[in-house]
C-alpha cells in the first residue's frame, strides 16, 4: 500500500487518468462523463420527441388538415409520449444526477461505475431500438399506455407493438440499475460528517425517485412480459374470451404509470430546491419539511393509480378510496411549494436566469397541480378525462415541473460542467420565450377539452369550437420550440466563446461549488469532512476543493479510492477500491440490443448469439483483475 | 489448500494524520451489499406483480373457475418434494457462506457446491417431471390459468437457472482462493441471492400449487 | 458574483412580470369567455349541459375552478411581492454572506398553514362534496323505463333497443326522462360519453357498464368515443337524439318496423345491387335477405343525419363516395370499397335514400 507522498497531487492525476480523445468517452466509468453522456443523449431524444410533437401541432392547427396520416399520427403520439418519458425526461434528469451526486456528497464516483457506464449504454440501445421501428416505419401506434386489447396480435398484427413491450423491457434495465446506485451511492458515500440530516434536496430527491423507480418499474416490465408473450406465443392474459382482463394491463401500467410522474418530478423538485437557496442568499426554510414532503409524495403515488381508470366502471367504495388518495397527494406538493415561497419572501430573490426558470416553474406547476386536484373530483374527471384538458394538465405538470427547472439547471449547472459561462441576456431571452410559448401552447387546451375535444385524434372538424384554441397551442408550441433553441445555441456559444466559468460563479452553498469547473476526475483534491447542510457557505476551507487534512480533508492515496461511510451519520467505515475505465458494458450492451433486435425480429438465431455475446462480456467484467473488492 | 490466517484487518492511510481505515469491505460497509438488496427489492416487486395478477385473474373468473372446467387442481405431492429440496439448498448455502467468514475455505468450497447440486435437481424434476406431466392436461396457450402457471413457474425457474451460474462462478473463484475472511464479497452476495430464490418459492408454491385448493 | 447595477437588474423582469400578468389575465377571460360563449358555436362543449348529470359536473366545475383561481392568485401575489420586496434596502449586505442569517421562525408556520391546514380544509370539504356528487350521479332521480343497449364497434355505435329496433351512431331518447344506457364493445375499448348530458364511462371487453342518459331540452347532443381505439378513433361520432315522448314512440316503433319495400322502379334496382353485392356480406336491412351484422344496420338509413359515424353528413352524393372509396372518406375504415356501374350506384343511393 502506498503511503501520502511528497507530491499528493500529482498521485491523484496518475491514479485517476483519463485519456484524452474519442475513444475514453467509449470506455469511461467517470460519473462526470457518463452524466455528461446522459444529458446530452436525453436532449437528442427530447429533441426527436420535439420534432413530433411539432409535427402533431401542425396537423391540429386546423380542421380536417392533412398533415400527416392517420398512421403515422398515431406513431407520431405513441412514440412522443414514449420518447419524453422513457428517453428524456427520465434519463435527462439522471444526467444531472450522475453527475452531481457524488459532487454534492463529496465522493470521487458513483457506488458501481461500470454499472452506471452499463445504465448509460443501456438506455442510449434502448433508444436506439425503439426508434429504429421508426426506420422500417412499424413504430409503436397504441399510446404511450398501450390499452389492450387495441395492443393484442388481433388489433395490432404489425411488429409496431413488440418494439415497444421489449423497448420499455429495455429502457426499464436501465433505469432500474442506475437507481440501485443512485440508492446505493447515497446512502454509503457521503463525506464524513454528512448526517442524513445534511443531505442537499436535490440528493434526496435523487433518492426518492431511486426507490420509487426500484418500486415502480417491476409492474411495467411485467406487464410487457406478459403482453410479449400474448403477443408472441398465444399466451392469454389481457383477452377476456380466455380467462383474461384488458383491466389487468392498466392496472399494472398505471401503478408503474403514476409513480412515473413523481420519478420524472421528485428530482426537477430536487433542482428547484438546490436552485432557490442560492438566488435567495438565503438557507432552504423548511428544510425537513421538503425531504419529508418528498418521501412521502414518492410513497402516496403508490396509491393512486387507478385514478387513471375512474371511468372503467370500477365499484365506488374503490372509487371513493383513491379520490381521497388523490386529493391526499396534493399535500406534499403544497409543503413544497409553501416553503419556496417562504424561502422567496425570507430571502433577496437575484433574478438571473435559473432563478427565472425556477419562477416560472412555481407558477405553472402550481396550475398544473390545482388542474390535478380537480380530477380528485371524480364526477369532473368522468366529464374531462381523455380529453385535452387532461392533455393541457399533465403538460403543465411534466413539461412545468421538467423543462423549467431542466433549463434553470441548465444555466445554474453547465458552467460546472463544461467550464465556461452562458449569456445571461440570451438567457432570459430563452426563458421569456420558452414561458410564453409554453402557456400558449398548452393553455388553451384545458379549453378545447371543456369544449369537448377528446385527445389522441388526428383530426377535428370545425364548428364546434376548438379551431381557435387548437390553432392558439400550435403557435405557441412552435414559439417554445424557438425559446428552447436558444438555450441550446447559447450553450454551443458558450463553448466557443464563453467567459471561463469560476469554481463558485453563483455563490452556492453544496459542495460541487467547492471545486473547480470542470471538476478534475477525482473530484475533491481531499475528500472533505462536512459540518453543516450548507457547507460552503459555512465552511471557508473547503474552496478549491482541498480541505487540509487538519480540518478534515482525506486525500486517499494510492489508487482508484474512496470512502465508504455509514448510512446514518456518514462517519467513514472503509476505504473503497474503485474499477478504471472498460470497454465491457459496452459490449454487454451491444449484445442485449442484437438480443432485442433478434427476439423482436423473430430471428432467433441472433437473439441467441447477442445472449452470447452479453454471458461473454459478463464473465470479462468480473474477471479478477485483482485491483477491486467489487466481484 | 491455502488458508490465510492473518489476524490483522488491511487497512489504509486515510491522509488525516494518524487515520487509517479498513480497505476492504464485507457485509453492509461494502457497496456490493446494499447492490444486491437492490436487487432484491426490485425482484421481489416482479414476482409480487406476477402473484398479483394471479389472483386478479383468480377472481375475475370467480369461484368454481379456476382452475376452469377441464383442469384438476395441481397435485401436491411432487411440488411439496420439490419445495424441500429446494430449501434445503439454501443450508449448505448459507454455511459456505458463515465459513469463509472465519476462513474455511474447504467449507466454502463444499457448502457451494452441495447448495449447486440440490438447486440443480429442483430444475431438473421441474423441466423432466413436473412439467412434461402437466404439459399432458394444458400449456401455455390454453387458457389464462394455463398461461399463469407456466409464467410464474418458469420465471422462477429462470431465477434458478441465474443462481447456478453465479454459484458456478463463485465455485470457480473459490478453487482458486479468491477469498477469505476479510474478501468474500462474492459469496455474501450469492448467498444472498440464492435465499431470496428460495424465499420467493414460498409465494410461488402457495399461489399456484395451493390457493387453488382454498 | 451578483453584480450589475440594480436597475439594469430589474428593468427587464418587472416589464416581463407585467407580460406575465396580461399573459394570465388573458387566459383567463379566455376561460370565461368560452364557458359564457354561445352555445350553437360550441356544440359540445361540458359548459353547455342539458342535462341534470352534466349539470352537476357542471356547477362542480365552477366551484372548482374558482378555489383553483384564488389559489393561484395567492401563491403568485405571495411570489410577486418577494420580488418587489428585495428592492428594500437592509441592513449589510446578505448578498455577501449568506449564512449569516439564520431561518427566519415564522417559515415553518408559514409552511404549516399555507402547504398543511388550509388545504387540508379545502381538499376535505371538496371531497366531501365529491362523495355526495358521486352518489347523487350514481342513479337518476327517477327509475328509468327505457334501456337501450349501445356496442362500440372500430369505428361507430350500435344501438338496440329492447322493442328490437336497431341502428346506428343515433340514439333517439325522450325528452325529460332518464334512459338507461348499457354499454359493451364488440372488439378493442371505446368510451361512450355525450359532454352535454352525462360523464362518460369506458365500454370494455368481458365488461358491461351502464350510466343514465337525461336530456331536459329537446335537441341533438354529439357524442364521441374518447378512448384512444385506432385509426379512426377521430371520427367514431354519435349524436343523442332527444325527442318529444310522442315523437319518439313513433320513432321508435318505426325503427323497429322492417324496411319498406321499394317503391320505384330505381330503388328496387338499388335493392338487387345491395343483395347481390358485398354489401349483404356485412350490412343487414331488415325485410330483405340481408342480414350480416358486422357493419351497422342499414334498414333505416336514410333517417340518419350523417354516414360513417359522424363523419360526413348523409347526402345522395356522400353516400356515394362512401360507397365507392370509403378509404379516402375515412382511411382505415373496415368497409371496403366497391366497384359499380354508375347505373348500379344511382339506384342503390335512391334505394339507400328511400329507407326512412
Amino acid at each position: 500500500m502506498a503511503t501520502v507522498t511528497t507530491a499528493p497531487l500529482e498521485a491523484l492525476e496518475e491514479s485517476w487518468y483519463e485519456p484524452p480523445g474519442l475513444i475514453s468517452w467509449f470506455t469511461t466509468v467517470d460519473h462526470k462523463r457518463i452524466g455528461m453522456k446522459y444529458l446530452v443523449t436525453a436532449l437528442v431524444f427530447f429533441v426527436f420527441g420535439g420534432i413530433e410533437s411539432l409535427i402533431i401541432r401542425a396537423q391540429l392547427a386546423g380542421p380536417n388538415l392533412h398533415v400527416v396520416n392517420p398512421e403515422a399520427y398515431n406513431q407520431l403520439f405513441s412514440m412522443h409520449g414514449v420518447t419524453m418519458m422513457f428517453l428524456f425526461a427520465t434519463p435527462v434528469l439522471s444526467g444531472f444526477g450522475n453527475f452531481f451526486v457524488p459532487l454534492m456528497i463529496g465522493a470521487r464516483d458513483m457506488a458501481f461505475p461500470r454499472l452506471n457506464a452499463f445504465g448509460y449504454w443501456v438506455f442510449l440501445a434502448a433508444g436506439i431500438f425503439l426508434y429504429s421501428a421508426f426506420l422500417i416505419g412499424h413504430a409503436p401506434d397504441a399510446g404511450w399506455f398501450n390499452y389492450t386489447p387495441l395492443s393484442d396480435a388481433k388489433f395490432a398484427p404489425g411488429i409496431n407493438i413488440d418494439f415497444y413491450a421489449l423497448g420499455l423491457v429495455f429502457v426499464a434495465i436501465s433505469t432500474t440499475v442506475g437507481a440501485i446506485n443512485f440508492i446505493v451511492t447515497i446512502l454509503k458515500m457521503r463525506a464524513p460528517g454528512m448526517s442524513i440530516n445534511r443531505i442537499p434536496i436535490f440528493v434526496w430527491g435523487e433518492l426518492a425517485m431511486s426507490f420509487a423507480v426500484v418500486f415502480a418499474l417491476p409492474p411495467l416490465t411485467v406487464a410487457c412480459v406478459l403482453l410479449e408473450l400474448q403477443r408472441r406465443f398465444g399466451f392469454h392474459f389481457f383477452d377476456a374470451g380466455s380467462g383474461g382482463d384488458p383491466l389487468l394491463w392498466q392496472h399494472l401500467f398505471w401503478i408503474f404509470g403514476h409513480p412515473e410522474v413523481y420519478i420524472i418530478v421528485l428530482p426537477a423538485l430536487g433542482v428547484v430546491s438546490a436552485i432557490i437557496p442560492t438566488f435567495v442568499r438565503r438557507r432552504m426554510v423548511g428544510y425537513t419539511w421538503i425531504v419529508v414532503a418528498e418521501m412521502a409524495t414518492a410513497l402516496i403515488g403508490f396509491g393512486v393509480w387507478t385514478h387513471h381508470m375512474f371511468t372503467t366502471g370500477l365499484p365506488q367504495i374503490a372509487l371513493s378510496f383513491v379520490s381521497l388518495v388523490s386529493f391526499m397527494i396534493t399535500i406534499p406538493s403544497g409543503v413544497q411549494i409553501f416553503a419556496w415561497v417562504a424561502t422567496l419572501v425570507a430571502g433577496r430573490p437575484v433574478l438571473k436566469t435559473p432563478m427565472l426558470f425556477v419562477i416560472g416553474f412555481i407558477l405553472v406547476f402550481v396550475l398544473g397541480g390545482l388542474s390535478g386536484v380537480m380530477f380528485a373530483a371524480i364526477p369532473f374527471d368522468a366529464q374531462v378525462h381523455d380529453t385535452y384538458f387532461v392533455v393541457a394538465h399533465f403538460h403543465y405538470v411534466m413539461v412545468g415541473a421538467v423543462i423549467f427547472p431542466l433549463f434553470g439547471a441548465l444555466y445554474y449547472w453547465l458552467p460546472k460542467m463544461t467550464g465556461k459561462m452562458m449569456d445571461e441576456r440570451w438567457g432570459k431571452v430563452s426563458f421569456w420565450t420558452i414561458f410564453v410559448g409554453f402557456n400558449l401552447a398548452f393553455f388553451p387546451m384545458h379549453i378545447a377539452g371543456i369544449l369537448g375535444q377528446p385527445r389522441r385524434t388526428y383530426t377535428y372538424p370545425g364548428g364546434l369550437g376548438w379551431a381557435v384554441p387548437n390553432l392558439i397551442s400550435s403557435v405557441g408550441s412552435f414559439l417554445l420550440a424557438a425559446g428552447i433553441l436558444i438555450t441550446f445555441v447559447n450553450w454551443a456559444w458558450s463553448l466557443c466563446r464563453g467567459a471561463a466559468a469560476p469554481n463558485d460563479p453563483w455563490g452556492g452553498d453544496t459542495l460541487e461549488w467547492a471545486t473547480s469547473s470542470p471538476p478534475p476526475e477525482y473530484n475533491f483534491e481531499t475528500v472533505p469532512t462536512v459540518r453543516s447542510l450548507e457547507p460552503v457557505w459555512d465552511q471557508p476551507e473547503l474552496r478549491d476543493g482541498a480541505q487540509p487534512p487538519e480540518k478534515g480533508g482525506r486525500i486517499l492515496l494510492g489508487g482508484h479510492l474512496t470512502l465508504s461511510t455509514s448510512m446514518l451519520d456518514g462517519r467513514p467505515r472503509a476505504v473503497v477500491a474503485m474499477p478504471h475505465a472498460t470497454a465491457w458494458p459496452l459490449v454487454a450492451t451491444v449484445g442485449l440490443l442484437f438480443g432485442f433486435w433478434g427476439v423482436v425480429f423473430g430471428a432467433y438465431l441472433l437473439a441467441g448469439a447477442g445472449a452470447l455475446l452479453f454471458a461473454a462480456s459478463m464473465v470479462g467484467w468480473y474477471w479478477p483483475k485483482g485491483e477491486t473488492q467489487e466481484g | 489448500m491455502r488458508t490465510k490466517e492473518d489476524p490483522l484487518v488491511p487497512t489504509i492511510p486515510t491522509g488525516v494524520p494518524g487515520e487509517r481505515l479498513r480497505s476492504v469491505a464485507s457485509g453492509p460497509d461494502a457497496f456490493g451489499w446494499w447492490g444486491m438488496w437492490g436487487l432484491i427489492a426490485t425482484e421481489s416487486l416482479l414476482f409480487g406483480s406476477l402473484l398479483a395478477s394471479y389472483f386478479y385473474l383468480r377472481f375475475r373468473a370467480g369461484a368454481g373457475a379456476w382452475p376452469p372446467a377441464g383442469i384438476h387442481k395441481p397435485e401436491l405431492i411432487l411440488p411439496l418434494v420439490m419445495s424441500a429440496i429446494l430449501w434445503s439448498s439454501s443450508i449448505p448455502v448459507h454455511i459456505a457462506d458463515q465459513g469463509i467468514r472465519r476462513g474455511r475455505q474447504a467449507v466454502a468450497r463444499f457448502g457451494l457446491l452441495a447448495g449447486f447440486l440440490l438447486g440443480a435437481t429442483f430444475l431438473g424434476i421441474q423441466a423432466l417431471v413436473e412439467y412434461p406431466k402437466i404439459l399432458k392436461e394444458f400449456h401455455p396457450s390454453t387458457n389464462a390459468y394455463g398461461s399463469m402457471f407456466f409464467t410464474i413457474t418458469g420465471f422462477h425457474g429462470f431465477h434458478v437457472v441465474v443462481g447456478l451460474l453465479i454459484s458456478l462462478w463463485a465455485q470457480m473463484r473459490a478453487w482458486q482462493g479468491a477469498f477469505d475472511e476479510h474478501r468474500h464479497v462474492t459469496i455474501q452476495n450469492f448467498a444472498m441471492y440464492w435465499h431470496f430464490v428460495d424465499v420467493v418459492w414460498v409465494g410461488v408454491l402457495f399461489t399456484v400449487y395451493l390457493s387453488p385448493h382454498l | 458574483m451578483l453584480r450589475g447595477t440594480p436597475a439594469r437588474r430589474l428593468c427587464a423582469p418587472v416589464r416581463a412580470q407585467r407580460w406575465t400578468a396580461a399573459l394570465v389575465i388573458g387566459m383567463a377571460l379566455a376561460c370565461l369567455a368560452t364557458a359564457c360563449g354561445d352555445p350553437a358555436s360550441t356544440p359540445a362543449s361540458m359548459l353547455n349541459t342539458a342535462g341534470p348529470g352534466a349539470n352537476r359536473v357542471e356547477h362542480l366545475w365552477w366551484l372548482l375552478f374558482g378555489i383553483s383561481t384564488a389559489v393561484f392568485l395567492f401563491v403568485a401575489a405571495l411570489i410577486a411581492a418577494a420580488i418587489v420586496r428585495r428592492r428594500r434596502p437592509s441592513a449589510g449586505d446578505p448578498s455577501t454572506d449568506p449564512g449569516a442569517e439564520e431561518v427566519p421562525r415564522w417559515g415553518e408556520r408559514f409552511i404549516l398553514v399555507g402547504g398543511v391546514v388550509v388545504p387540508v380544509l379545502i381538499l376535505s370539504a371538496t371531497f366531501v362534496l365529491t362523495l355526495h356528487e358521486m352518489s347523487a350521479l350514481a342513479k337518476p332521480m327517477r327509475t328509468t323505463r327505457l334501456s337501450v343497449r349501445v356496442v362500440g364497434h372500430l369505428w361507430w355505435w350500435e344501438a338496440r333497443y329492447p322493442n328490437g329496433a336497431v341502428t346506428a351512431n343515433e340514439i333517439h331518447i325522450p325528452v325529460g326522462e332518464p334512459v338507461r344506457v348499457e354499454l359493451t364493445t364488440a372488439d378493442v375499448i371505446h368510451s361512450f360519453w355525450v359532454p352535454e348530458l352525462q360523464t362518460k364511462i369506458d365500454q370494455i371487453p368481458g365488461h358491461t357498464n351502464e350510466l343514465w342518459l337525461q336530456a331536459d331540452k329537446q335537441g341533438r347532443y354529439r357524442g364521441q368515443c374518447s378512448q384512444f381505439c385506432g385509426l379512426q378513433h377521430a371520427h367514431m361520432i354519435f349524436f343523442v337524439v332527444a325527442d318529444p315522448p310522442a315523437l319518439f314512440q313513433a320513432w321508435e316503433s318505426g325503427q323497429a318496423a322492417p324496411a319498406a319495400a321499394p317503391m320505384s322502379p330505381a330503388a328496387a334496382g338499388g335493392l338487387a345491387v345491395f343483395t347481390s353485392n358485398t354489401c349483404a356480406g356485412c350490412h343487414a336491412i331488415r325485410g330483405t335477405s340481408a342480414a350480416a351484422t358486422v357493419g351497422p344496420d342499414l334498414t333505416h338509413v336514410a333517417g340518419r343525419a350523417t354516414i360513417a359515424s359522424g363523419t360526413i353528413d348523409n347526402t345522395p352524393a356522400n353516400l356515394a363516395h362512401w360507397i365507392t372509396d370509403p378509404q379516402e372518406v375515412k382511411p382505415g375504415a373496415i368497409m371496403p370499397p366497391t366497384q359499380l356501374s354508375p347505373t348500379d350506384l344511382q339506384d342503390l343511393v335512391a334505394y339507400l335514400q328511400s329507407l326512412p
